[in-house]
């Protein structure tokens, strides 16, 4: 029960941020990757803060022996850049690019209940299902 | 500077999530692993599968508290035509599957790690979102 309330709580709190920073407004997402035209800039500041405090919590929170209310810590130990890396993060790209939203903005967004987020929503389930379906079959 | 004050904090509220994960949990916060883990064709289950469900929960419900708090959910319209919308979201569903990770999981919590893999999708998912909003406004 522990579990799943942090879970909870960790997880009103990430869709606070989102909401907060304008990550659940595609206009200010788009217009952070529209170089070419009126750059708004803004959108690096939530990378930026997010990235500097995330590294100085991890520092402090991966020096403890173990999670408070886990066996251990799962951290990814991958090295490698493969093409599965490369490619689906170029199509992860293209994806956000047409449309403005990444997964976490795109599940927050959904309490707006319009239908064209849904959809969105709905598509990004399907493409996750096919490649895990093929990753599955090797 | 106010235009910069409230990425700041919400990126701020983004990694205090991920570090309470962290300590807590012991997980790396990446909402396409979070969401994709409930798929088949091996879904995640029992406490595992509770676990992802109640963050998506709270996911769904940040942007209502902000409602409460600031009178604004901060929820904007999409501002693209249905098709784009469906074809991008099929898109970021397949990248974010194939590289095993976003703009949270390999973008805050990967670059955090130092992690030379995040490091790579990072660059390439920007790279190739930057491309695609210039053909999109400014050659199509």
């Amino acid at each position: 029960m522990a579990r799943i309330i942090t879970a909870l709580v960790a997880g009103l709190i990430f869709g606070l941020g989102l909401a907060v920073a304008g990550m659940t407004n595609p206009a200010k997402v788009l217009g952070f990757l529209d170089f070419a035209g009126d750059w708004d800039p803004s959108l690096a500041f939530v990378m930026g803060a997010g990235v500097i405090i995330t590294f100085i919590g991890y520092r402090l929170v991966l020096a403890q022996p173990r999670p408070v209310l886990a066996e251990k810590f799962q951290i990814p130990t991958r090295k490698d850049i493969d093409w599965n890396l490369i490619g689906g993060s170029a199509i992860f790209g293209i994806g956000w690019g047409l449309a403005g939203y990444c997964p976490g903005p795109a599940v927050s967004s959904l309490v707006s209940g319009a239908t064209p987020v849904v959809l969105l929503v709905v598509s990004m389930l399907v493409g996750m299902l096919v490649v895990r379906v093929i990753k599955a079959r090797g | 500077m106010s235009q910069f004050l409230l990425p700041t904090l919400g990126g701020a509220l983004i990694a205090l999530s991920s570090i309470i994960m962290m300590a807590m949990l012991g997980r790396i916060t990446g909402i396409s692993g979070i969401v994709g883990g409930l798929l088949p064709p091996a879904p995640a289950r029992g406490a595992d599968a509770a676990v992802r469900v109640a963050f998506i929960v709270g996911l769904l419900a940040g942007p209502l508290l902000l409602a409460v708090i600031a009178g604004n959910n901060g929820i904007g319209a999409p501002i693209v035509e249905l098709p784009m919308m469906i074809a991008g979201g099929f898109l970021v569903g397949v990248g974010t599957a194939l590289s095993a990770g976003c703009t949270s999981g390999h973008g805050i919590c990967g670059l955090s790690r130092l992690s030379p893999r995040s490091f790579a999708a990072v660059m390439t998912f920007m790279a190739t979102g930057i491309v695609t909003v210039f053909v999109v406004r400014h050659l199509l």
